[in-house]
């Protein structure tokens, strides 16, 4: 019994040991069950929005429930912040953990690497795979292997308020960091509003290290790349938006005030993803004028691209499930075109599949302001077991070089220091 | 102290009359014979502390001896087995610590002695000043008493919380104070330093409750007849305080001092929760160090874990000198 002492649990034993009794000789021949006669519960930890999105997911569960009446689904919602631990100490001892779980795509190769999650190739779990979008289906591998089914994208773009770049006499959004920098000092002056609040998550970083060709190693090489001479003119341009361009951060609050201040128009551009938007259409500045929320990629730096991360939730199966089988129909069902346009019109969040962009979904401002975005500036990220470790320096020495307590070259040292403690045989340079 | 000390001393005396042949075999039969139901009284708490305190403290510290993470323990997951290949790497992770070549335990511990001792003082103070107004009749004493508890009857992440809302520089009540009467606004959570002077005081406000009750607990115990010893002698308020109620304090505050700098040590909800995780890191004491290393990204459970032992180990270090002196001067 590895899933704790539940009355679920236990009745899926005795329904398992009763199917497996009447159709041992199924098994024998080795050959995949007939989907039909899949049986039995199966957990689902679900991370999307408690109050704005899970009932649409929970709408979507009574409609596999209908079509697999033989299988049971027992959904429960876990906060976004908390599943990481949540998951991985469940895990480990394999009491409470779930069947499927929605797993940021930064998580896919912490996980994999650590035999939490399943390989899905040749399952039922995939399913049309070539439907996938390129930069969705790269973030479900992991040493040449599937281990997710990508379920919703994003990115992270230029979210802007039109009134006050209109206000301030300017045509269009910027198009490289020396302009956003520009623009923001004109938008103070004729508007009073500030040009943008820096976050100072690391993750948000991020577009500003990849567009200046920065990144924060390079596996392939086995290098630490982050205090290169390229990740050097990131940071410098990232503290001098912060110093020109932004209103000041409140540091422990930072998250909420930028959404706050942008929301009714005290500021007029952020870095932000999709996720951001639903809140922003609540704030003075765009309630019941959604026209009024811009959307552009984010400014392009140095090298002239501009890139940012692809982000989203990938539908993953955990390796010691007791149901597999149930888990992998469960998996399919939720990542199908019919789900995802279900999804993606319920929710606003972007489909993985090409075929779920339907011009009903594309018809959501939400959906085709982020879409060119997305095929435009969106890119993988280093898909190192470790990076979810690496976030931690990366983040203090941030908040140090925006704060003026180190210099950029010597943060960006300490920070490939830090790096090199946890990524062994790699080197910097 | 004092009554086990003479307790034991009857004890002492009793077998010593009673039992002519002391020898230990028969001592212990004896005790068996007398206490059995003692004992077995005890075995089940004694079973239920193996368990849930001395295995995990045991575990913890081979651990610490290895170089044990998450990615190289044994696991069987379903059809994913992994052996175990970490290593018994002896005292290298202590060494590792203890001679500053990780670059953080010595920042991290001056931090957090400084931590400790700012709050521990203030609680003292502030609890000690609080309890001696408190002790004497007026009115509305009760009302006074039940509003001054409230932060410590309050669970403790929702008084943080509360904090980080009002500290917040952009939309808080306190920069809109002083903003409305003509001061400049302030980021009170913006620098590493102002971080630091803000968990401080809110630890205070969460711990100074506790304290006073603690306090107030003793003085009520100082025999009144002291104080008036002490008038009639011509002692005044400030030498009675000096010379009664603080000697009178003094087995309660050295109890409370004490819990104080061990809780205060171990203290991780403010510090984590108020200031979020946009800090440069400097910040963290010890166990939010710990903390981190434990529980982001790929768990580092053998450096967690050295962390933890060193932890104990500074404060069972402490505890008992503490008693130590304190004993001497309460017998002195």
């Amino acid at each position: 019994m590895r899933r704790g002492i539940s009355i679920a649990a236990a009745v899926t034993v005795v329904a398992l040991a009763a199917t497996a009794c009447g159709g041992s000789d199924d098994k024998a021949d080795g050959k995949p069950k007939d989907p039909k006669d899949v049986s039995g519960t199966i957990t689902y930890w679900d991370t999307s929005d408690a109050a704005t999105e899970a009932p649409t997911y929970k709408a979507l569960i009574k409609q596999f429930e209908a079509k697999y009446p033989k299988i049971k689904v027992n959904y429960q919602s876990v906060p976004f912040t908390d599943v990481e631990q949540k998951f991985k100490s469940a895990a480990k001892s394999g009491k409470g953990a779930p069947d499927v779980v929605r797993t940021d795509v930064g998580l896919m190769a912490e996980y994999a690497s650590l035999g939490y999650i399943a390989p899905l190739d040749g399952t039922a779990a995939l399913k049309n795979t070539s439907d996938f979008s390129t930069g969705a289906m790269n973030t479900a591998k992991f040493n040449g292997k599937t281990y997710g089914v990508p379920s919703v994208t994003d990115t992270l773009g230029l979210l802007y308020n039109k009134d006050l770049l209109k206000k301030a006499g300017l045509a269009k959004p910027p198009a490289t960091w020396d302009e956003f920098i520009a623009d923001a000092k004109t938008i103070k002056k004729k508007t009073g509003a500030y040009g943008t609040y820096v976050n100072p998550d690391s993750y948000f970083l991020l577009p500003l290290l990849y567009s200046n060709g920065a990144d924060m190693a390079d596996p392939s090489a086995k290098k630490i790349t982050v205090s290169d001479s390229s990740a050097v003119t990131a940071l410098t341009t990232a503290k001098k938006i912060y110093d020109e361009a932004s209103m000041k951060v409140d540091f422990a609050n930072a998250y909420q005030n930028m959404q706050t201040a942008f929301k009714n128009g005290k500021v007029a551009m952020l870095i932000q993803g999709p996720w951001s938007v639903s809140d922003d259409l609540t704030g003075s500045a765009f309630k019941g004028k959604e026209a009024n929320l811009g959307y552009a990629p984010v400014p392009a730096g140095a090298g002239g691209k501009a890139q940012a991360p692809t982000g989203g939730h990938n539908l993953a199966v955990y390796q010691g499930s007791g149901n597999l089988d149930a888990s992998y129909l469960f998996t399919q069902f939720m990542t199908s075109t019919e789900s995802q346009i279900t999804i993606a019109e319920k929710t606003g969040t972007l489909p993985t599949r090409t075929s779920a962009y339907t011009t009903a979904v594309t018809s959501n401002a939400k959906i085709a302001g982020f879409k060119p975005i997305l095929e435009k500036t969106a890119r993988p990220r280093v898909a190192l077991p470790q990076v979810g470790s690496l976030f931690t320096p990366l983040q203090q020495n941030y908040v140090k070089i925006l704060q003026g307590d180190s210099s950029v070259k010597s943060g960006l040292d300490a920070t490939a220091k830090q790096f090199q403690t946890l990524l062994p045989g790699y080197s910097i340079g | 102290m004092t009554t086990a000390a003479s307790t034991a001393q009857t004890d002492k005396t009793a077998r010593d009359d009673g039992s002519p042949r002391p020898a230990r075999v028969s001592r212990l039969r004896r005790s068996w014979d007398k206490y059995w139901y003692a004992w077995a009284m005890v075995t089940p708490v004694a079973v239920v502390i193996a368990v849930l305190v001395l295995y995990p403290l045991g575990y913890g510290f081979y651990q610490s001896l290895t170089n044990a993470n998450e990615s190289n323990v044994a696991a069987t997951i379903g059809a994913f087995h992994r052996p175990a290949t970490y290593d018994f790497v002896g005292l290298d992770n202590y060494w590792h610590v203890l001679s500053g070549a990780d670059g953080d335990f010595y920042p991290r511990l001056v931090w957090t002695v400084v931590w400790t001792v700012c709050c521990v003082a203030l609680h003292v103070a502030i609890g000690m000043g609080l309890a001696v107004l408190l002790n004497r009749k007026m009115r509305l004493r009760g009302f006074y008493r039940a509003m001054l508890i409230l932060p410590w009857a309050v669970p403790s992440f929702i008084g943080v919380f509360a904090w980080r809302l009002m500290l917040n520089s952009q939309f808080g009540v306190f920069n809109e104070i002083i903003t409305a009467v003509g001061l400049p606004e302030q980021n009170w959570l913006g620098t590493p330093l102002a971080q630091k002077v803000a968990v401080i005081m809110v630890n205070v406000w969460i711990g100074v409750p506790f304290n006073m009750v603690a306090l107030l607990g003793g003085l009520q115990s100082i025999p009144k007849e002291l104080y008036e010893a002490a008038e009639m002698d011509g002692a005044s308020p400030w030498q009675r305080f000096v010379n009664v109620t603080l000697p009178g304090l003094r087995p309660v505050s050295n109890t409370v001092i004490l819990l104080g700098c061990i809780w205060t040590f171990n203290m991780f909800n403010v510090i984590y929760l108020l200031l979020g995780n946009n800090t440069t890191g400097d910040t963290d004491i010890l166990v939010t160090f710990a903390f981190r290393k434990a529980f982001t990204g790929i768990s580092d459970y053998a450096g967690a874990a050295t962390y933890g032992i060193i932890i104990l180990a500074l404060l069972l270090a402490f505890s008992t000198f503490y008693r130590r002196n304190t004993l001497k001067s309460e017998q002195a």
